[in-house]
């Protein structure tokens, strides 16, 4: 692959990073990245993967813009209230960063349409930047499936929360969790309310593990869940053990087809 | 007895079950928590049998699921 003189300044800074170089930025443009979810975490996941040049990101989201989401969703303008979360998040990432070419799924997913939207494009690594549970299992299950990299996280409050997958490399999702909370059961960002940075802090941390990802570079979150606290900003990482009787990745899996969970009757 | 709960120590008094730690611990929702006692997942079903022992490295797993931010649900 040939640099433009445009690429080679544009990607000067990473460029010159012994971890990334001419070979790592090549990686880059040529990775493809689903995020599911255009919102708190998406949006600057998005952004960040996008501008570190990102060849091919898919964004996966039914939702419009509220003026709601703006205090944390910072991929939307206030121009874009009302206008499908994807093609304002199309608009930004064609502003920011010419290279990368968008792939927009306007639904959300389901064990109907997940596999079908990974294997769109193969995609190399996938980021679960949703707000409810039926999407993140369906997203660890269908991801453990096709054996897929994935990136878990969730916010509420001051809090935040995220956690990598690779095949082979330690636990999934469900060996954390092993089934979704009925729905109601644990609070939600709408109700108990979310501190606009957190999607920034723990977004944009799923967009470095994607990175590395690619590269091939450090030691990701695999096997270790980091937790974030804003109040006391305190960063922990509890060391997770694969389970053996793991639904999907343990030794004897039960689970070989993806599940639709119950959605919630309100707004997650 | 002394032990590490979610990093911090913790120090009780006589003998408790996984599950009487929950609950002296105020944990919201111990029905939907994830306990890990030494890096070693527990089964639900054995938070009343299983007891806490001196040192023992005890973690509150919590579903945490916002981030989205939906304002329409399909
Ligand atoms: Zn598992």
């Amino acid at each position: 692959m040939r640099f433009s003189d445009g690429q080679l300044e544009r990607y000067s800074r990473q460029i010159i990073l012994k971890e990334v170089g001419v070979k790592g930025q090549e990686r880059i443009l040529a990775s493809k990245i689903l995020i599911v979810g255009a919102g708190g975490l998406g949006a600057p996941a998005a952004m960040y993967l996008a501008a570190a040049g990102v060849g091919t990101l898919g964004l996966v989201d039914c939702d419009k813009v509220d003026l709601s989401n703006l205090q944390r969703q910072i991929i939307h303008s206030t121009r874009d209230v009302g206008k499908p979360k994807i093609a304002s998040g199309r608009e930004t990432i064609r502003d920011l960063n010419p290279d990368v070419k968008v792939v927009a799924y306007q639904e959300w997913v389901s064990a109907a349409n997940i596999a079908d939207i990974i294997k769109d494009r193969d995609y190399d690594f996938i980021i679960d930047a949703t707000d409810n549970f039926p999407a993140k299992f369906l997203i660890n299950d269908a991801s453990v499936l096709l054996r897929k990299a994935f990136s878990h996280a969730g916010i509420i409050r001051f809090q935040g929360q995220t956690m990598t997958y690779a095949p082979d490399q330690g636990p999934c999702y469900r060996c954390v969790f092993d089934s979704p909370p009925p729905a109601d059961a644990v609070p939600t960002c709408r109700r108990a309310g979310v501190l606009g940075v957190m999607g920034g802090i723990i977004g944009t941390i799923q967009a470095t593990e994607a990175l590395k990802y690619i590269l091939g570079r450090g030691e990701l979150l695999t096997g270790r869940l980091l937790t974030f606290d804003a109040l006391t900003m305190n960063f922990r990482h509890v060391s997770l053990a694969r389970r053996e009787g793991c639904q999907v990745c343990g030794a004897n899996p039960t689970i070989r087809e993806l599940i639709d969970y119950e959605q919630a009757a309100c707004d997650m | 007895m002394r032990l590490t709960v979610n990093g911090e120590k913790v120090e009780i008094e006589g003998s408790v079950s996984v599950r009487q730690l929950l609950v002296s611990q105020k944990v919201a929702t111990p029905e939907y928590v994830t306990v890990q006692l030494n890096e070693e997942f527990l089964n639900t079903a054995d938070f009343d049998s299983t007891m806490i022992k001196e040192g023992d490295r005890v973690e509150f797993l919590y579903f945490m699921g916002g981030g989205q931010g939906r304002n329409e649900v399909q």
